[in-house]
Protein backbone atom coordinates (compact mmCIF):
# COMPACT_ATOMS: atom_id res chain seq x y z
CA UNK A 1 0.00 0.00 0.00
CA UNK A 2 1.42 3.34 -1.00
CA UNK A 3 0.16 6.80 -0.28
CA UNK A 4 -1.44 7.89 -3.53
CA UNK A 5 -3.47 10.87 -4.54
CA UNK A 6 -6.49 8.73 -3.89
CA UNK A 7 -7.26 8.34 -7.58
CA UNK A 8 -5.23 5.16 -7.97
CA UNK A 9 -2.38 6.76 -9.96
CA UNK A 10 0.76 7.90 -8.20
CA UNK A 11 1.54 11.40 -9.48
CA UNK A 12 5.05 12.28 -10.64
CA UNK A 13 6.37 14.46 -7.88
CA UNK A 14 9.85 15.97 -7.62
CA UNK A 15 12.20 13.81 -5.55
CA UNK A 16 13.82 15.23 -2.46
CA UNK A 17 17.56 15.83 -2.77
CA UNK A 18 19.71 12.84 -1.89
CA UNK A 19 23.23 12.24 -0.56
CA UNK A 20 25.21 13.73 -3.43
CA UNK A 21 23.55 17.13 -2.94
CA UNK A 22 24.77 17.72 0.61
CA UNK A 23 28.27 18.49 1.79
CA UNK A 24 29.22 15.89 4.39
CA UNK A 25 28.29 16.57 8.00
CA UNK A 26 29.69 14.51 10.85
CA UNK A 27 26.33 12.99 11.84
CA UNK A 28 25.74 11.97 8.24
CA UNK A 29 29.25 10.53 7.87
CA UNK A 30 28.87 8.56 11.13
CA UNK A 31 25.48 7.25 10.05
CA UNK A 32 26.98 5.99 6.78
CA UNK A 33 29.98 4.55 8.62
CA UNK A 34 27.63 2.78 11.03
CA UNK A 35 26.03 0.96 8.12
CA UNK A 36 29.36 0.21 6.40
CA UNK A 37 30.97 -1.12 9.58
CA UNK A 38 27.84 -3.20 10.23
CA UNK A 39 28.16 -4.78 6.79
CA UNK A 40 31.90 -5.32 7.36
CA UNK A 41 31.23 -7.07 10.67
CA UNK A 42 28.63 -9.20 8.88
CA UNK A 43 31.31 -10.43 6.49
CA UNK A 44 33.81 -10.66 9.33
CA UNK A 45 31.58 -13.10 11.20
CA UNK A 46 33.01 -15.67 8.77
CA UNK A 47 36.41 -15.15 10.41
CA UNK A 48 35.03 -15.87 13.89
CA UNK A 49 33.22 -18.99 12.67
CA UNK A 50 36.39 -20.09 10.83
CA UNK A 51 38.48 -19.61 13.98
CA UNK A 52 36.02 -21.58 16.13
CA UNK A 53 35.79 -24.41 13.59
CA UNK A 54 39.60 -24.47 13.45
CA UNK A 55 39.81 -24.76 17.23
CA UNK A 56 37.31 -27.62 17.13
CA UNK A 57 39.17 -29.37 14.29
CA UNK A 58 42.45 -30.13 16.02
CA UNK A 59 45.95 -28.68 16.47
CA UNK A 60 47.09 -28.97 12.85
CA UNK A 61 44.23 -27.01 11.35
CA UNK A 62 44.20 -24.53 14.25
CA UNK A 63 47.89 -23.76 13.73
CA UNK A 64 47.28 -23.41 10.00
CA UNK A 65 44.46 -20.88 10.55
CA UNK A 66 46.47 -19.04 13.22
CA UNK A 67 49.35 -18.66 10.78
CA UNK A 68 46.92 -16.97 8.36
CA UNK A 69 45.82 -14.48 11.01
CA UNK A 70 49.47 -13.84 11.85
CA UNK A 71 50.36 -12.66 8.34
CA UNK A 72 50.50 -8.92 7.59
CA UNK A 73 47.31 -9.16 5.54
CA UNK A 74 45.64 -11.07 8.37
CA UNK A 75 46.71 -8.49 10.93
CA UNK A 76 45.48 -5.60 8.81
CA UNK A 77 42.10 -7.32 8.40
CA UNK A 78 41.90 -7.95 12.15
CA UNK A 79 42.89 -4.33 12.85
CA UNK A 80 40.09 -3.20 10.53
CA UNK A 81 37.72 -5.65 12.20
CA UNK A 82 38.62 -4.24 15.62
CA UNK A 83 37.97 -0.67 14.53
CA UNK A 84 34.71 -1.64 12.78
CA UNK A 85 33.57 -3.40 15.96
CA UNK A 86 34.43 -0.43 18.18
CA UNK A 87 32.91 2.13 15.83
CA UNK A 88 29.73 0.10 15.37
CA UNK A 89 29.45 -0.53 19.12
CA UNK A 90 29.86 3.15 20.01
CA UNK A 91 27.56 4.16 17.17
CA UNK A 92 25.01 1.69 18.49
CA UNK A 93 25.24 3.19 21.97
CA UNK A 94 24.76 6.65 20.43
CA UNK A 95 21.67 5.41 18.62
CA UNK A 96 20.32 3.79 21.80
CA UNK A 97 20.59 7.19 23.50
CA UNK A 98 18.80 8.84 20.57
CA UNK A 99 16.12 6.11 20.72
CA UNK A 100 15.21 7.41 24.16
CA UNK A 101 14.54 10.83 22.64
CA UNK A 102 17.56 12.50 24.23
CA UNK A 103 20.66 14.09 22.73
CA UNK A 104 19.06 15.80 19.73
CA UNK A 105 20.49 19.22 20.47
CA UNK A 106 22.62 20.11 17.40
CA UNK A 107 25.71 20.71 19.50
CA UNK A 108 25.13 17.45 21.40
CA UNK A 109 24.80 15.56 18.11
CA UNK A 110 28.17 16.91 16.94
CA UNK A 111 29.83 16.07 20.26
CA UNK A 112 28.38 12.54 20.28
CA UNK A 113 29.45 11.88 16.69
CA UNK A 114 32.98 13.27 16.98
CA UNK A 115 33.31 11.69 20.42
CA UNK A 116 32.32 8.21 19.27
CA UNK A 117 34.64 8.49 16.25
CA UNK A 118 37.57 9.53 18.44
CA UNK A 119 36.74 6.88 21.04
CA UNK A 120 36.62 4.16 18.36
CA UNK A 121 40.20 4.99 17.34
CA UNK A 122 41.29 5.23 20.97
CA UNK A 123 39.79 1.86 21.93
CA UNK A 124 41.29 0.24 18.83
CA UNK A 125 44.70 1.65 19.78
CA UNK A 126 44.35 0.37 23.36
CA UNK A 127 43.34 -3.13 22.21
CA UNK A 128 46.24 -3.29 19.75
CA UNK A 129 48.62 -2.03 22.39
CA UNK A 130 47.70 -5.22 24.28
CA UNK A 131 48.23 -7.17 21.07
CA UNK A 132 51.67 -5.61 20.59
CA UNK A 133 52.56 -6.48 24.17
CA UNK A 134 51.66 -10.09 23.42
CA UNK A 135 48.34 -10.58 25.16
CA UNK A 136 46.95 -9.79 28.60
CA UNK B 1 -12.82 18.26 19.49
CA UNK B 2 -9.64 19.91 18.27
CA UNK B 3 -9.33 18.23 14.93
CA UNK B 4 -11.61 17.17 12.16
CA UNK B 5 -9.36 14.22 11.29
CA UNK B 6 -10.60 10.76 12.14
CA UNK B 7 -8.36 8.41 14.16
CA UNK B 8 -8.02 6.20 11.07
CA UNK B 9 -6.66 9.12 9.03
CA UNK B 10 -4.00 9.70 11.69
CA UNK B 11 -2.64 6.16 11.71
CA UNK B 12 -3.05 5.18 8.06
CA UNK B 13 0.29 4.48 6.33
CA UNK B 14 2.19 4.70 9.62
CA UNK B 15 2.76 0.96 9.76
CA UNK B 16 1.42 -2.04 11.56
CA UNK B 17 -0.10 -1.66 15.00
CA UNK B 18 0.71 -5.29 15.81
CA UNK B 19 4.21 -6.57 15.05
CA UNK B 20 5.48 -3.52 13.24
CA UNK B 21 8.04 -2.75 15.94
CA UNK B 22 9.26 -6.35 16.10
CA UNK B 23 12.28 -5.79 13.83
CA UNK B 24 13.18 -2.52 15.54
CA UNK B 25 12.91 -4.00 19.02
CA UNK B 26 14.85 -7.21 18.33
CA UNK B 27 17.65 -5.14 16.81
CA UNK B 28 17.79 -3.04 20.01
CA UNK B 29 17.65 -5.97 22.42
CA UNK B 30 20.44 -7.82 20.61
CA UNK B 31 22.47 -4.61 20.31
CA UNK B 32 22.48 -4.22 24.09
CA UNK B 33 23.55 -7.85 24.51
CA UNK B 34 26.22 -7.40 21.84
CA UNK B 35 27.86 -4.52 23.71
CA UNK B 36 28.73 -6.83 26.59
CA UNK B 37 29.37 -9.94 24.51
CA UNK B 38 31.48 -8.01 22.01
CA UNK B 39 33.73 -6.70 24.79
CA UNK B 40 33.96 -10.28 26.06
CA UNK B 41 35.02 -11.48 22.58
CA UNK B 42 37.77 -8.88 22.33
CA UNK B 43 39.04 -9.85 25.79
CA UNK B 44 38.90 -13.57 24.89
CA UNK B 45 40.85 -13.18 21.65
CA UNK B 46 43.47 -10.86 23.10
CA UNK B 47 43.96 -13.22 26.06
CA UNK B 48 44.52 -16.14 23.64
CA UNK B 49 47.11 -14.38 21.47
CA UNK B 50 50.04 -16.62 20.78
CA UNK B 51 48.66 -19.34 23.04
CA UNK B 52 49.33 -22.96 22.05
CA UNK B 53 46.50 -25.24 20.95
CA UNK B 54 46.05 -26.99 24.31
CA UNK B 55 45.52 -23.64 26.06
CA UNK B 56 43.06 -22.42 23.43
CA UNK B 57 41.10 -25.66 23.62
CA UNK B 58 40.98 -25.63 27.37
CA UNK B 59 39.83 -22.02 27.49
CA UNK B 60 37.14 -22.41 24.82
CA UNK B 61 35.95 -25.57 26.59
CA UNK B 62 35.47 -23.69 29.86
CA UNK B 63 31.68 -23.71 30.54
CA UNK B 64 31.43 -20.00 31.33
CA UNK B 65 33.39 -19.00 28.24
CA UNK B 66 31.42 -21.42 26.08
CA UNK B 67 28.14 -19.98 27.43
CA UNK B 68 29.20 -16.41 26.70
CA UNK B 69 30.37 -17.44 23.22
CA UNK B 70 27.06 -19.18 22.53
CA UNK B 71 25.25 -16.03 23.67
CA UNK B 72 27.41 -13.90 21.39
CA UNK B 73 26.77 -16.17 18.42
CA UNK B 74 22.99 -16.22 18.96
CA UNK B 75 22.65 -12.52 19.65
CA UNK B 76 25.20 -11.56 16.99
CA UNK B 77 23.71 -13.61 14.16
CA UNK B 78 20.16 -12.40 14.91
CA UNK B 79 21.43 -8.82 14.99
CA UNK B 80 23.44 -9.07 11.77
CA UNK B 81 20.59 -10.77 9.93
CA UNK B 82 18.17 -7.98 10.90
CA UNK B 83 20.71 -5.28 10.05
CA UNK B 84 21.53 -6.74 6.64
CA UNK B 85 17.79 -7.12 6.00
CA UNK B 86 17.42 -3.34 6.39
CA UNK B 87 20.33 -2.74 4.02
CA UNK B 88 18.84 -5.08 1.41
CA UNK B 89 15.39 -3.53 1.71
CA UNK B 90 16.91 -0.07 1.30
CA UNK B 91 18.92 -0.78 -1.84
CA UNK B 92 17.39 -3.77 -3.66
CA UNK B 93 14.04 -2.75 -5.05
CA UNK B 94 13.26 -5.35 -7.73
CA UNK B 95 11.04 -7.99 -6.18
CA UNK B 96 12.90 -11.09 -7.40
CA UNK B 97 16.46 -10.09 -6.46
CA UNK B 98 15.17 -8.68 -3.16
CA UNK B 99 13.53 -11.96 -2.17
CA UNK B 100 16.66 -13.86 -3.22
CA UNK B 101 18.93 -11.53 -1.25
CA UNK B 102 16.71 -11.70 1.85
CA UNK B 103 16.72 -15.48 1.63
CA UNK B 104 20.51 -15.65 1.18
CA UNK B 105 20.85 -13.30 4.16
CA UNK B 106 18.90 -15.71 6.36
CA UNK B 107 20.89 -18.69 5.06
CA UNK B 108 24.19 -16.93 5.73
CA UNK B 109 23.22 -15.94 9.28
CA UNK B 110 22.02 -19.47 10.05
CA UNK B 111 25.18 -20.94 8.52
CA UNK B 112 27.40 -18.77 10.72
CA UNK B 113 25.28 -19.60 13.77
CA UNK B 114 25.26 -23.36 13.15
CA UNK B 115 28.96 -23.62 12.29
CA UNK B 116 29.98 -21.60 15.36
CA UNK B 117 27.58 -23.32 17.77
CA UNK B 118 28.66 -26.73 16.49
CA UNK B 119 32.32 -25.83 17.01
CA UNK B 120 31.70 -24.52 20.54
CA UNK B 121 29.67 -27.59 21.52
CA UNK B 122 32.32 -29.90 20.06
CA UNK B 123 35.00 -28.09 22.06
CA UNK B 124 32.88 -28.46 25.19
CA UNK B 125 31.63 -32.04 24.81
CA UNK B 126 33.87 -33.59 22.16
CA UNK B 127 36.52 -36.11 22.99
Amino acid sequence: MEATSGRGVRPERPLSPHLQIYSPLINMVMSILHRITGAALYAGSLLLAWWLIAAASGPDYYNYVSSWFATWAGKIILLGYTWALMNHMLGGLRHLLWDTGHGYNLKTIDILCWGSLAASFLLTAIIWAFVALGGI
Amino acid sequence: MKTMRTPLKKVRYLGSAKEGADHFWKLRVTSVANVFLGIFLVWLIVSLLGADYATVRQKLGNPLIALALLGLILSGTIHMRLGMQSIIEDYVHAEGPKLAALMLNTFFAIFIALASVFAILKLSFGA
